[in-house]
């Protein structure tokens, strides 16, 4: 609540950039919106319940890609198909994690690297017969809302921020319940967390299942956006920088957007360098990560109405309590 | 009654025999105290019955229930709840939070009443909220409950994994070493909150190697040597029992 002004300012920022920036620019803010909602969703499954899942691009891909075959195909509405995209990746997420899911940290990791491998080839080979090979998928058409026809960048760049915005505040009331608390639990030790009663195996589904809808329904806007995705936009690099993009944030939302425009925003900035251009992006990350190990912004602490009004705060106190309450219980 | 029933457990580790051939019973309402010299394989005892460890042969009952090879969590479900030796709490979450930990699985709150936080998900969380800061107070460490877990005291990190342990409504509560690393005032304390736990209602097995805290509130001792039962009884007959006392022979440290 303590980051309510930060937000509100960024909100307002964010509303009147288009009226400000060039079409370049703007095209770099959809862009930025793009992967801030992507690094969102993966901040439930890394962040939250600290899975180290490097394969966020394959649920992506799977995403982008019914909405693109349903839309050529087919004829959907881009928005119709957005709904399936999320159902299809999360399904794929349900099945591929299940088997995958007692993993821990680095095997994990190394597992996920090889699913968005094995999604960028099953593109490439034309799986089904539905991908269209390397070259992918053309033509596909302009999202409608209510009539609406939305073609300019200006137009993407609200959707895909209004997309932020609902994330934001849906992911901040999951936070703030038991399913945050428990995916927390998880992240600090698994086996207590189940040891008190937290089924462990299924919210770590939970977290993939729903990290991958998000990616899913991230996908239907990019296909949208593009009108042509093919198999090289998912590989394993955009992989790692969203996961990259959740690691600089240090976890929490805020954390989130900050580091995305860093991430995307900042090597489009420094291109008048030219070459020293990504040399001066590593460097920058590179002073980051020893300056602030922990990431941008960690999560602030939770609050709870009643328990903490009218009593000191977080005060260490010497002595025992627990004498009097043993008596008085 | 009998609450909890093992009927001759045996668990293996590689060539070892952790666990051999036990069988014992915990009365409800009643304080068990699970003793014997280190490694007897009591903490392997326990883990069998909250479903860390699946046993080789024998059954668990858990109220006439059979709860062998069941996962952790619907064990504590079911109703029984454990600390651990090496305590593991969730060191930067909140006092409070851990506590809540506790509560998950007496909540009911499903994915979208969380994202959306329903009345009825924030009238669950507000109840979840005060029965926590309850355990709390009953331990003491009610005016901690903002602090990160981590920071606290190793005796109030004890506790703290009590309260946790509470706040999932246990019939039956397993405390591995609850007193080790604390002080005799903290162990007098702890003492009197088992003993208040226990007029809740509440059934109490517990590791401790500290005898004098076992002998002034177990109603009854089961002694394990290498895995296997060597004797149970009263505390007192516990105490000239020869088999128990060549045991601990050479364990001088330990007082009876």
């Amino acid at each position: 609540m303590k980051r309510m002004p930060l937000y509100l300012a960024l909100g307002a920022l964010l509303c009147v950039l288009p009226l400000v920036c060039n079409a370049y620019w703007l095209d770099v803010c959809v862009m930025i919106g793009l992967y801030a909602l992507l690094a969102l969703s993966l901040n439930v499954i890394l962040g939250q319940a600290g899975i180290f899942h490097m394969g966020h691009a394959a649920f992506f891909a799977v995403g982008a890609y019914v909405t693109a075959i349903l839309n050529t195909l087919c004829q959907w509405p881009i928005f119709c198909t957005m709904p399936l995209a999320g159902a299809a990746a999360a399904l794929f997420a349900l099945l591929v994690a299940r088997p995958i899911i007692h993993l821990r940290g680095d095997y994990l990791l190394i597992v996920t690297i090889g699913i968005v491998e094995i999604v960028r080839i099953a593109l490439i080979n034309d799986i089904f017969g539905l991908t269209g090979g390397s070259n992918g998928i053309f033509g596909i058409s302009r999202p409608r809302l209510f009539g609406f026809r939305i073609v300019k960048s200006a137009h993407f760049y609200y959707l895909v921020w209004g997309m932020v915005g609902a994330s934001l505040l849906l992911f901040y009331g999951l936070w703030r319940s038991r399913f945050g608390r428990a995916l927390n639990c998880i992240k600090e030790d698994d086996i207590a967390a189940e040891g008190c009663g937290v089924n462990v195996t299924r919210y770590k589904l939970l977290a993939f299942v729903l990290g991958a809808f998000w990616a899913g329904m991230a996908g239907t806007v990019y296909a949208a956006k593009m009108t042509t995705i093919a198999p090289e936009s998912f590989n394993f690099m955009e992989s790692v920088i969203i996961f990259a993009v959740v690691i600089l944030s240090g976890g929490s939302q805020l954390g989130v957007l900050v580091s995305a425009f860093l991430f995307i925003g900042l090597p489009e900035v420094l291109r008048e360098f030219s070459n020293a251009r990504m040399l001066i992006f590593g460097l920058a990350m590179m002073i980051m990560m020893i300056w602030r190990p922990q990431g941008l912004l960690p999560p602030g602490p939770r609050h709870y109405a009643g328990p903490s009004d009218g009593l000191p705060p977080a005060a260490p106190r010497a002595g025992n309590q627990a004498t009097e309450a043993g008596r008085s219980a | 009654m009998n609450l909890l029933a093992l009927q001759e457990i045996t668990k293996v580790f590689g060539g070892l025999i952790a666990v051999n051939d036990l069988s014992f019973a915990v009365e409800a309402g009643s304080i068990v105290g699970l003793i014997g010299p280190n490694g007897a394989g009591k903490t392997t005892v326990f883990n069998c019955i909250t479903g860390n460890y699946t046993p080789e042969r024998g059954r668990i009952f858990f109220d006439g229930e059979p709860i062998t090879g069941l996962k952790p969590h619907r064990v504590v479900e079911l109703g029984i709840a454990r600390t651990f030796q090496s305590i593991r709490l969730f060191g930067r979450l909140s006092v409070l939070e851990n506590t809540l930990a506790g509560r998950h699985c007496r909540m009911k709150a499903g994915l979208f009443a969380c994202m959306l936080h329903t009345p009825g998900q924030r009238r669950e969380e507000k109840a979840a909220v005060a029965r926590c800061m309850e355990e709390l107070r009953f331990v003491g460490l009610a005016d901690r409950c903002n602090e990160a877990a981590g920071g606290l005291s190793y005796g109030n990190q004890r506790l703290l994994e009590i309260a946790r342990a509470l706040a999932s409504d246990p019939r039956l509560l397993i405390l591995d070493e609850p007193a080790g690393g604390m002080n005799d005032q903290e162990t007098a304390d702890l003492v009197e909150i088992i003993r208040a736990i226990r007029q809740r209602g509440i059934t109490v097995l517990l590791i401790e190697h500290d005898m004098r805290l076992v002998m002034q509130i177990c109603e009854k001792l089961v002694v394990l040597e290498h895995g296997a039962l060597i004797a149970e009884g009263a505390p007192e007959a516990m105490r000239r029992h020869p088999a128990v006392i060549e045991a601990y022979l050479g364990a001088e440290d330990e007082k009876w």
